[in-house]
């Protein structure tokens, strides 16, 4: 067993441009399924994944193996033409700043298709989807050159692996809308309809994709399940550094030496991914901030390096791991201008639903124009932190406006004088 | 949208689109659920979605063209209206921006004599805005076509363009 320390990535080599059906089989590939449909019952598969303490590589971090056993499993008989589960593999990555996802599956396909194969062994589910995002051409090629691999291999289609368990997995791309990726959203527009979030409850576990019950999986997720089956739920577990258990694909974007991504324990100190795997600051710049998991996180400081890495040590600093995927802040870059871009993007896509969101973005972004323009008033702050309330959680009807709000409310709070800058009438440094 | 005596004679969807929407069907509960699959089935074959098209397309899905145009709207990546034969996207989202992305539009502006959303004139180029590709590790990005390009400069771009 090599590289047991990157069960996610142990297959993207240099060497090599994608792994086939071969190369994954070569590293331990579908033993996993193997073992799952020869000796375990899908509830225990379900008790694996939970008792292997996996949480959601999407953002919110819900614990995987919890959510499954919500799935109600009494109608074991599939005797209407249409599956009576469903599996959805959330692969909308959109989250400016992000970029694990796409790796992932341009890099090793058969990984993800084994998490499905097995997601859906677990709730006995006969069909999946994957949601792809409409811009990554090349994972939708490798992807469906890997079902067609898995499927001649007879790990997919009917009689998997020669049991009685059928499953279809079905690739669907999307066209390019953040909003997409919120689960229930996304559930509307994979039945094409125009995709604003549902109500919740019913939640998708119990009542999803046309009515069935059906599991939403974010693509790392789904990509820890092959291994969690086939090593074991101690091993899992040790993989990590303090209370969260697995490893995870953090990332650094912006002014380092060295951007990129690394499968690191999860509880790493972030103070090694941004200075050891990142290089640290480009010369000429300092380290002013950073966002630690993607567009929709809160702002961290310098001061905050050694939290760790993990949902609870972020969430304890004041921010979030969402994605992993770091945007750094540097000392020549300004905040205020980086808030507008975000809140730019948000107000983009908004699918303007409910009001607080539809209206409250846009101004927003006015308020943010207007004040780097020269046209603020000190009581504009106080404006935009009465937006922040307003957009805050359980306000609005989806997490897109809330997760808007994230960036603004931490820059209001560590970057004051950046606002208050543009108001007395001083210009600031351009960034380069 | 327009009489359709205006308008050059639409001779209906080609058998292969209409092959290509059926068998999509096929994965699905629902026909509306092809939505986005079909109008970017007929998008593949003819660079856009005309009204006919949509229309034409809304009758194989037993939709009206009216849900189908609220659908097609909805996304960024159904054109409506006619586009260069590649489309330029250039990631505008954060890092990018941070990186120097408006440096690069500029530039593909300037090459092209275009606005941005605008077709170049020979219509080999539209040039259009897109959020974050998921390769911000390599920002300035763009995605030319179907193809991401990674760590832009000036030069790429005159690469790009063959010039
Ligand atoms: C606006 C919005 C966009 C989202 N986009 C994504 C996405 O692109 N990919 C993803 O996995 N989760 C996304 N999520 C989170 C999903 O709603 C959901 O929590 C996730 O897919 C669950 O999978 P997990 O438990 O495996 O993380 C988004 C949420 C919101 C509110
Ligand atoms: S919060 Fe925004 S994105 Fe979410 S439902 Fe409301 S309008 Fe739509
Ligand atoms: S911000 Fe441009 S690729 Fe992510």
């Amino acid at each position: 067993m090599e590289k047991m320390d990157k069960p996610l990535t142990k297959n993207i080599r240099p060497d090599l441009a994608f792994a086939t059906v071969a190369d994954y089989e070569s590293t331990g590939g579908y033993q996993g399924l193997r073992k799952a449909i020869r000796e375990l019952q899908p509830k225990e598969v379900q008790q694996w994944v939970k008792d292997s303490g996996l949480r959601g590589r999407g953002g919110a971090g819900f614990s995987t193996g919890l959510k499954w056993s919500l799935v109600p499993m009494s109608d074991s008989a599939n005797d209407s033409p249409h599956p009576n589960r469903y599996v959805i593999v959330n692969a909308d990555e959109m989250e400016p700043g992000t970029f694990k996802d796409r790796l992932l599956m341009e890099k090793d396909p058969h990984q993800l298709i084994e998490g499905i194969i097995l997601t859906a062994y677990a709730i006995q589910a006969g069909a999946a989807y994957i949601f792809l995002r409409g811009e990554y051409h090349l994972a939708a090629q490798r992807l469906d050159n890997a079902l067609l691999e898995a499927q001649s291999k007879g790990y997919l289609g009917e009689h998997i692996l020669n049991s009685e368990f059928n499953l279809k997995i079905y690739l669907h791309t999307s066209a390019g809308r953040y909003i997409c990726g919120e689960e229930t959203a996304l559930i509307n527009a994979l039945e094409g309809k125009r995709a604003n979030p549902r109500a919740k409850p019913p939640h998708p576990v119990v009542s999803g994709l046309w009515g069935k019950p059906t599991v939403v999986n974010n693509v790392e997720t789904l990509c820890n399940v092959p291994h969690i089956l086939n090593y074991g739920v101690q091993w899992f577990k040790e993989l990590a550094l303090g209370a969260d258990t697995g490893t995870k694909l953090f990332g650094a974007s912006g002014r380092v030496k060295r951007p990129g991504l690394w499968e690191l324990p999860m509880g790493i100190p972030i103070r090694e991914i941004i200075e050891e795997h990142a290089g640290g600051m480009q010369d000429g710049y300092k380290l002013r901030g950073f966002l630690p998991g993607g567009a929709s996180t809160d702002f961290l400081l310098p001061e905050h390096l050694d939290v760790a890495a993990d949902f609870e040590a972020v969430a304890q600093a004041g921010s979030r791991l969402g994605t992993g995927t770091m945007v750094i802040l540097d000392d020549q870059t300004c905040p205020v201008q980086m808030v507008l871009n975000l809140e730019e993007f948000f107000a983009q896509e908004s699918c303007g639903w409910c009001t607080p969101c539809r209206d409250g973005l846009p101004w927003t972004v006015t308020l943010l124009r207007d004040i780097i323009n020269g046209r603020g008033r000190i009581e504009d702050l106080d404006i935009l932190a009465g937006l922040v309330r307003m957009m805050g959680p359980g306000n609005t009807f989806c997490a897109l406006a809330p997760g808007a709000m994230e960036p603004l409310q931490s820059a209001l709070k560590y970057f004051r004088e950046d606002f208050e800058r543009y108001m007395v009438g001083n210009k600031l440094l351009e960034a380069d | 949208m327009k009489e359709p005596s205006e308008k050059p004679k639409f001779e209906g969807l080609s058998t292969e689109e209409i092959q290509e929407i059926n068998a999509e069907i096929a994965h699905y509960e629902d026909k509306s659920a092809v939505s986005i699959e079909a109008l970017k089935i007929v998008q593949k074959h003819r660079g856009w979605v005309s009204d006919d098209c949509l229309i034409a397309a809304a009758g194989i899905l037993d939709m009206s063209p009216a849900q189908l145009e609220a659908v097609a709207t909805f996304y960024n990546l159904i054109y409506r209206q006619p586009v260069g034969k590649t489309v330029i996207h250039y990631c505008n989202s954060v890092t990018c921006w941070m990186l120097g992305a408006e440096k690069v539009r500029e530039h593909l502006c300037r090459e092209l004599n275009v606005k941005l959303g605008e077709m170049s004139e020979d219509g080999a180029y539209t040039l259009l805005p897109i959020v974050c590709l998921g390769a911000c590790d390599h920002a300035p990005v763009l995605m030319v076509g179907d193809e991401l390009r990674l760590d832009v400069t000036e030069d790429t771009v005159s690469e790009i363009l063959g010039r």
